[in-house]
C-alpha cells in the first residue's frame, strides 16, 4: 500500500503538484487520470525521487506474516520515500516503467533484463525464464537489441524489467502512449492480470482514460496538480461531470 | 631450413617491419591514452584535459618509490593504485558538483588541474627529465647480425597492452560490474530507477580509466624516455586524435584509431620526412571530422562535443 498525504511538488516557482493525498491499496490497480500538464508523470517521478518533494510524505507500507511464539501475526513495514535516494527506492521494491519507456537501446533484450534483476535478489535465470513465459515476443529476441523491437515489444521489455525484480510497487507512467488500440488492449489486460496474480500494488497514470477505466480499482483525477476526484473506477467512470471536464470522454 | 630462417631473418628486419614494430609500439601507447578518454567521455561526457598530467603524477608517485629502495614491480602498482584512486577523487570532488552545469565547465576545471599537477610536478619532483630503470632489457635484438626494431620491454609493452585492452572488453561486456557501468553511462535516471547506484559507477569509470592512463605513462617513461612532468602532453594530444578518429564513445574505436595512427605516423616518418609525421595525425583529423564527424567507429549519431 502506498500512501500519499499533501504532497506538493513545485518547478521553481511553478507548483505542479498541490496537496495530493490518495490511498494506493495492495493488489489494486489505481488509475492516475488528467490532461496534459495535470501533475501524472511528476506524481510518479516524486514518488521514485527522481523530483525534489516540497511538502507532504509518501508512505510505503508492507504488510507480511511474521511468527511470534510460534503463532503468525501481522506486521506492518512502513518506509517514508521522501528524502530516499531513487536507487534506494527501487531496491526497496517499487518498480517505475518510466515515460517513453526507458529501455536502453543499447541493450539486447537480455541485457535490459539482467539489469532489471541485479539490484535484486532474484535468481536471473528463473527470472529470466518466467518473463519470458510471460512475454513469449521477448524470448524469441533475447539477443537482439533493443533499438530493433516495435514500440509494443519495447513497452513489454519495460515491463518484464520492472518485474523481474519482483517488486512490490509497479509505477507504470502511460504505457498506452504510442501503441495502436489491440496492442492497448492486450497491455492492460497483462497489468491487470499481473496485478492479481502478483498481488501488486499498480499505479497506472495514463492520457487513455477509457481504456485505463476498463482495467483499473480505483481511480484519481488530477486536474493542475490537485485532486479533483478519488474514489472507484466505476464511481468515477459513471460520473458525467468527471468524464465531461477533466477526462475529455464524450457521451456515447 | 637455414635458408627460411635466413629469409625470415631478412623479413624482420625489413624496413617494412622495422617500421610497423615501431609504430605499433607507439600505436599501443595512443590506443591506451585514447581508452583512457574514452572511458571518461562514455560515463560523463567530460573530455579529461588532465589526463596526460594525471598519469604523469601518478607515475611519479608510484615509480620515484624505487629510490627507496623498493622493487620495481611494488612501485608499479603503487602507480596504478594510486592512478586508481586519484581518479575516484578527481570525479569525487571536482566533477561532480558540475553535473547538469554548462559542459565548458568541467574542461575550464580539467585544464585547471592539469597546470596545478604540473606546478606541484615540478615543485615535488623539479623539473628535470629523470631515469628510471625498466625491468626488461630495451636493446633492440639481433638476428644473424641484422636489427629487429623488438625487444623484450616492447614484447611486455605488447602483452601489457593487449592485456589491459582485453580485460577492459571483458569487464565491460560480459560482468555485471560492466553491465551497471554502461547503463550509468548511458541512461542514468534508468539506471537508477532499477536500483544502479549511478554516482559509485561514474566514481567507478574515472578508477578505471586513470589507471589506464598511467599504465600508458609508465610505459612511455621507464628506460630510455625518461619522466618529465611535461612528458604526456605530446601523448594526450595523439591520444585524443586517435579517440577523436575511432569516435569518442567507442573502446575498440580508441584502441583501433591509435594503433593505426601510431603506425601511420612512423611510416609517414620512414617514407616521407620526420615533419610530415608530426602533421600525420593532425590531417588524419581533418579528414576523419570532414567525412564522418561522429567518428569511425561511432555508433551514435549526435555527437556533443
Amino acid at each position: 500500500m502506498i500512501k500519499v498525504e499533501n504532497l506538493s511538488v513545485n518547478y521553481g516557482a511553478v507548483q505542479a503538484l498541490r496537496d495530493v493525498s490518495f490511498t494506493a491499496k495492495t493488489g489494486v490497480i489505481t488509475a492516475v487520470l488528467g490532461a496534459n500538464g495535470a501533475g501524472k508523470t511528476s506524481l510518479l517521478r516524486s514518488m521514485s525521487g527522481l523530483v525534489k518533494i516540497a511538502n507532504g510524505s509518501i508512505t510505503i507500507e508492507d504488510a507480511h506474516t511474521v511468527m511470534v511464539d510460534g503463532h503468525p501475526q501481522s506486521a506492518v513495514e512502513s518506509h517514508e520515500l521522501r528524502g530516499m535516494k531513487t536507487e534506494d527506492i527501487a531496491r526497496l521494491g517499487v518498480g517505475h516503467v518510466p515515460e517513453g519507456r526507458g529501455v536502453i537501446a543499447e541493450f539486447t533484450v537480455e541485457e535490459n533484463l539482467r539489469l532489471g534483476a541485479l539490484s535484486s535478489k532474484v535468481n536471473l535465470a528463473e527470472g529470466l525464464a518466467r518473463q519470458f513465459e510471460q512475454f513469449p515476443v521477448l524470448g524469441e529476441r533475447r539477443k537482439q537489441y533493443a533499438s530493433t523491437l516495435s514500440g509494443g515489444e519495447r513497452q513489454m521489455l519495460a515491463m518484464a524489467r520492472a518485474l523481474i525484480a519482483e517488486p512490490k510497487v509497479l509505477l507504470l507512467d502511460e504505457p498506452s502512449l504510442g501503441l495502436a488500440p489491440l496492442v492497448t488492449a492486450d497491455m492492460m489486460a497483462t497489468i491487470r492480470q499481473l496485478c492479481e496474480s502478483q498481488g501488486l500494488t499498480v499505479i497506472l497514470v495514463e492520457q487513455n482514460a477509457k481504456s485505463a477505466l476498463r482495467i483499473a480499482h480505483d481511480a484519481v483525477v488530477l486536474h493542475i496538480g490537485s485532486v479533483v476526484a478519488a474514489a472507484d473506477a466505476a464511481t468515477v467512470a459513471a460520473d458525467d461531470q468527471l468524464r465531461h471536464y477533466y477526462l475529455g470522454l464524450v457521451q456515447e | 631450413m637455414i635458408a627460411l630462417l635466413a629469409s625470415l631473418d631478412s623479413f624482420l628486419s625489413s624496413r617494412i617491419m622495422t617500421d610497423l614494430f615501431y609504430g605499433l609500439a607507439l600505436g599501443v601507447i595512443y590506443a591506451l591514452v585514447a581508452l583512457s578518454l574514452v572511458i571518461i567521455w562514455q560515463s560523463t561526457h567530460v573530455l579529461n584535459f588532465a589526463q596526460g598530467a594525471m598519469a604523469t603524477f601518478a607515475t611519479f608517485v608510484g615509480m620515484t618509490q624505487l629510490d627507496r629502495g623498493l622493487n620495481w614491480w611494488v612501485c608499479f602498482a603503487i602507480a596504478i593504485l594510486f592512478g586508481f584512486l586519484f581518479g575516484g577523487f578527481t570525479e569525487r570532488v571536482l566533477i561532480r558538483p558540475l553535473y547538469g552545469k554548462p559542459e565548458i565547465n568541467p574542461i575550464v576545471v580539467m585544464v585547471g588541474l592539469l597546470g596545478l599537477l604540473e606546478a606541484i610536478g615540478q615543485t615535488f619532483w623539479s623539473s628535470s627529465t629523470r631515469n628510471y630503470p625498466a625491468p626488461f632489457s630495451q636493446d633492440y635484438w639481433q638476428l644473424h647480425g641484422r636489427l629487429v626494431a623488438l625487444s623484450a620491454w616492447v614484447i611486455f609493452e605488447f602483452f601489457l597492452a593487449v592485456v589491459i585492452m582485453v580485460s577492459i572488453l571483458i569487464l565491460f561486456q560480459f560482468t555485471n560490474i560492466g553491465l551497471r557501468l554502461r547503463a550509468a553511462a548511458l541512461a542514468p535516471e534508468v539506471a537508477r530507477l532499477l536500483g544502479v547506484r549511478v554516482n559509485r559507477m561514474l566514481t567507478l569509470g574515472w578508477m578505471i580509466a586513470s589507471a589506464v592512463g598511467t599504465i600508458a605513462a609508465i610505459i612511455v617513461t621507464a628506460g630510455t624516455g625518461g619522466l618529465n612532468v611535461n612528458v604526456m602532453d605530446a601523448f594526450f594530444v595523439s591520444g585524443f586524435i586517435a579517440a577523436a578518429i575511432g569516435g569518442l564513445d567507442s573502446p575498440v574505436g580508441a584502441v583501433i584509431g591509435g594503433i593505426v595512427l601510431g603506425v601511420t605516423t612512423d611510416f609517414v616518418r620512414d617514407y616521407w620526412s620526420g615533419n610530415a609525421a608530426q602533421l600525420t595525425p593532425l590531417v588524419a583529423l581533418l579528414v576523419v571530422l570532414m567525412i564522418r564527424p561522429e567518428g569511425l567507429f561511432s555508433k551514435s549519431t549526435t555527437r556533443r562535443v
